[in-house]
């Protein structure tokens, strides 16, 4: 598929003279930086799926909430579509720009407006990296608990907009279960508040609504969220398998005996050979599967936990089971599992990282479908998964310089998406819909179901400003590149032969 | 309890009530248990019942998943978590017969909430017959997805306005493998200083009532975290149905003529004066009143206290939940508007015009 935006099936946006929106901005807003000229541009063409590029007609970078006011109230007067940008890590395209909107950059929305300790809050600017709110919070002894990979330099905005996860999500939830409030600006200006400072707020669960809405119903200006208690202390454990299977019943096991771990991971021979070359983490090369369990909490009762899960994994058949011996052992062993990506970087030229999640019950069929999905489209997967919550990361190797590869890549990972739905998951876990997988979208949801998102839309920006072309595919498009539409359990099993 | 457990899919007699309902314009009552009842404004409308649509349609423990019908009654499904030695860590409350729907629709938690999440943080997905008379999917039972709009947490504590919640899936949770419960004399002041400090020192506290100069506290965790935490609150045991009283406004405290309010205040937020008798639950964060006082001076309390303030007392005051300001409510009528347009579903229930 083409990524660009397609009017035709996305739907006709206004044509605006450059010069003149950049004059009138110019005189509405003299404080706010504006970028037009096309060599500063280009910084912003794509944000973390680079492979999806864009030049928009105009980037702003404001730093005062007037400003967005001012240039939301003028792009709804004059329907101008704007794309919202935090930091530009995002993996789905959602922050790709449009060549006939603006691009709305809030990164220089970053301070940290105050952290209370004994409320357990923060509250801080749309820009704000993730990690910055924990390193603030670290002198009371609390944390921002979701840590997607790109934490170091992700936006908490940007967190908000894609409902980000991470690796300790069974047990401390998404974004959408550790932030309060929000402060918003509609497509008209309008400010709004969110949630609030107690544990709930009178209305519509909007606060829930708003995140993971990448961009499309507002624009956040303010996030307060919530700190946790760093736990005591945290124990991680290596268990190598060799079968995959036994690794995934050894999930079931653990999760089943009533143990919730703080971060539960999988990966496979081809991720564990690709880690191990790069990062020296100590991974056992020749294991079809390595599990990484870490249990955190008081001490004593890690203690617990770790001699529950230690023969659980003994039990489900594993190989060998290590306990990291310290910190440095624990960081060592971590470092692998977070350094998957780059580390598969190393051994092709480009890599497709997916995004779907599934029923865990599920994971030795999808690993199948996925081996023989990759043998027909001749590219390998190296397989990276949050086992304990059921989100997979395979990731597609090739090499864009050789001709039809990337579309070859494009198409296995849309028949690994589909795949995920047949077996009643998701196409995408945390990633987020954005440009990427909105053909997918036709797959999970059906016309009724992605009428009733449009409906939905229209209560906040009826008139399609905020990020088009995202998220909710058109009706028109689905039927025209939509791939068949595999409703949760309305496709019986048998149809996953022919995966 | 011995609860007896039916299923029968009765989906399809809904869905041509509501198609007829659109057709005609009539507007509905949606109606489960009837347990929440004493919340919200009054609807007229004509009663459409979720009860005969019953029964648990998905369950699997290592899967920390279960995905159950609307008219299910809510003692089923907690019997069918237990007997997997799992929970709804929100722990709703059931108010005689509630059914999961309508513990969805209302999204009421019990004591666990401030440490294991709302009602709304469980759900993962839902099947909704809309104001459209389409009967939709939306979520799943999987833990993480952020494909479309994330419809099924927004229909959590919608009170039904948005459409006719058929199917729900929720995360669960293991029970903790030890628990203890305690009391101790504290006036209610020296109650929130203790639980400040006992929050900081990581004790798994997992319920923190006071009322009538006593603090209730409620451990939950490992074996040894439990009885460390024990030792050094001290205090005398407590029988742990206490948990169960409180959730279900079966106390003392509740027996009292005059209107009952949930005010919802901020964590750590310090005592206030209140014009009646006062419960404080959620450590703090979840404040009962009973009261003869005008909503406008309980409210403009909750409000300057950074919270809200809800009267569950039936007819009691003509505006139980706490009026939206205006560019938000507006936002709820356009969504209204464009989701049920024929205003089928619950008219009023929370809002007028809604």
């Amino acid at each position: 598929m083409s990524y660009h935006y397609d009017e035709r099936v996305d739907g006709p946006l206004a044509t605006h003279d450059k010069a003149t929106v950049v004059a009138r901005l110019h005189a509405l807003i003299p404080g706010m930086e504006l970028l037009h000229e096309q060599e500063d541009l280009r910084p912003f063409e794509c944000d973390g799926l680079a492979a999806y590029r864009a030049t928009p007609m105009l980037v702003a970078l404001p730093d005062k909430v007037e400003h967005v006011e001012a240039l939301l109230k003028f792009a709804s007067e004059h329907e101008i579509p704007v794309v919202a940008r935090g930091a530009g890590t995002g993996l789905s395209g959602g922050a790709l720009p449009l060549d006939k909107g603006i691009l709305l950059v809030m990164a220089r929305f970053n301070r940290i407006l105050e952290v209370d300790p004994d409320a357990c809050v923060a509250r801080v600017q749309p820009g704000v990296r993730n990690l910055a709110i924990s390193q603030a919070a670290a002198p009371h002894g609390l944390y921002y608990a979701p840590d997607p990979s790109s934490q170091i330099a992700c936006s908490i905005g940007g967190n908000v907009a894609e409902n980000a996860g991470g690796v300790h999500c069974l047990k401390y939830g998404l974004t959408v279960n550790n932030i309060l409030k929000l402060e918003i600006l509609t497509i008209d200006g309008e400010r709004i508040t969110l949630g609030s400072e107690a544990l709930d707020a009178p209305g519509f669960d909007y606060l829930a609504l708003f995140t993971g809405s990448e961009g499309m119903l507002g624009i956040v200006t303010e996030v307060t969220v919530k700190l946790l208690t760093r736990p005591q202390s945290a124990k991680v454990l290596l268990a190598s398998f060799d079968d995959v299977e036994k690794a995934g019943a050894a999930v079931a096991r653990i999760i089943g005996a009533g143990v919730i771990p703080g971060g539960l991971e999988m990966m496979d021979n081809l991720a564990i050979r690709a880690a191990e070359d790069f990062i020296h983490a100590g991974y056992p090369v020749d294991a079809e599967a390595i599990l990484l369990c870490e249990v955190d909490g008081v001490e004593s009762d890690v203690q617990e936990d770790v001699a529950c899960v230690e023969a659980l994994l003994r039990a489900a058949g594993a190989t060998d089971i290590r306990v990291a011996k310290d910190e440095a052992e624990r960081q060592r062993f971590w470092a692998g599992r977070k350094n998957a990506f780059p580390a598969v970087g190393r051994i092709s030229p480009d890599y497709y990282c997916m995004d779907g999640t599934i029923p865990r019950r599920e994971l030795p069929r999808v690993l199948k479908g996925i081996e023989d999905l990759s043998t027909q489209h001749g590219l390998r997967v190296a397989n990276v998964f949050h086992a304990g919550d059921g989100n997979m990361h395979p990731l597609i190797l090739f090499d864009a310089n050789a001709p039809g590869e990337t579309e070859r890549a494009e198409a296995l990972g849309a028949r690994i998406l589909e795949l995920c739905v047949a077996v009643g998951g998701s196409i995408t876990g945390e990633h987020g819909v954005g440009r990427e997988k909105i053909n997918q979208m036709c797959a999970q949801f059906n016309s009724d179901e992605l009428s009733f998102f449009h409906a939905l839309k229209a209560a906040f920006d009826p008139s399609g400003l905020l990020n088009p072309g995202k998220n909710v595919p058109t009706l028109h498009r689905c039927a025209e590149f939509g791939s068949m539409h595999v409703h949760h359990g309305a496709l019986p099993f048998p149809e996953l032969e022919r995966f | 309890m011995l609860i007896e457990a039916v299923s029968m899919d009765d989906s399809e007699r809904l869905v041509a009530e509501v198609a007829q309902a659109f057709e005609r314009g009539t507007p509905l009552a949606i109606r489960g248990g009837n347990s929440k009842a004493l919340l919200g404004r009054p609807v007229e409308g004509m009663p459409i019942d979720t009860r005969s649509h019953r029964g648990v349609v998905g369950y699997d423990p290592t899967e920390l998943v279960i995905t159950a019908r609307a008219g299910t009654p809510l003692a089923e499904l907690n019997a069918a978590l237990d007997a997997a030695g799992q929970m709804l860590p929100c722990e709703p409350p059931a108010f005689g017969a509630a059914t999961v729907g309508g513990m969805v629709a209302a999204g009421l938690a019990g004591p666990r909430r401030p440490w294991s999440g709302s009602v709304r943080d469980f759900v993962l997905g839902c099947r909704v017959i809309t104001g459209h008379a389409k009967h939709l999917r939306f979520g799943g039972e999987v833990m993480k997805n952020v494909a479309g709009y994330d419809v099924s947490r927004l229909l959590a504590g919608s009170f039904g306005c948005l459409g006719l919640i058929t199917e729900v899936s929720l995360k669960v949770l293991p029970k903790p493998r030890a628990s203890g419960s305690l009391t101790l004399d504290l006036d209610a002041g020296e109650a929130l200083r203790e639980l400040s400090a006992w929050r900081r020192a990581a004790l798994p506290v997992s319920g923190a009532c006071h009322v009538d100069g006593r603090l209730q506290v409620r451990l939950e965790g490992g074996a040894g975290s439990v009885a460390s935490a024990r030792d050094r609150i001290g205090g005398d045991e407590l029988d742990p149905r206490f948990w169960d009283a409180l959730r279900e406004h079966r106390l003392g405290f509740f027996d009292d003529p005059r209107a009952l309010w949930r005010l919802s205040l901020p964590n750590a937020s310090p005592l206030v004066p209140l014009p009646g008798d006062t419960l404080l639950d959620w450590a703090g964060a979840q404040r009962w009143l009973k009261s003869d006082a005008p909503a406008a001076t309980i409210r403009q309390i909750a409000h300057a206290a950074g919270g809200h303030a809800t009267c569950f007392t039936p007819h009691a005051h003509a505006e139980p939940f706490t009026p939206l300001p205006a560019a938000l409510l507006r936002f709820h009528r356009q969504l209204k508007q464009q989701l049920d347009p024929r205003g089928l579903f619950n008219p009023g229930r929370l809002y007028a015009g809604l």
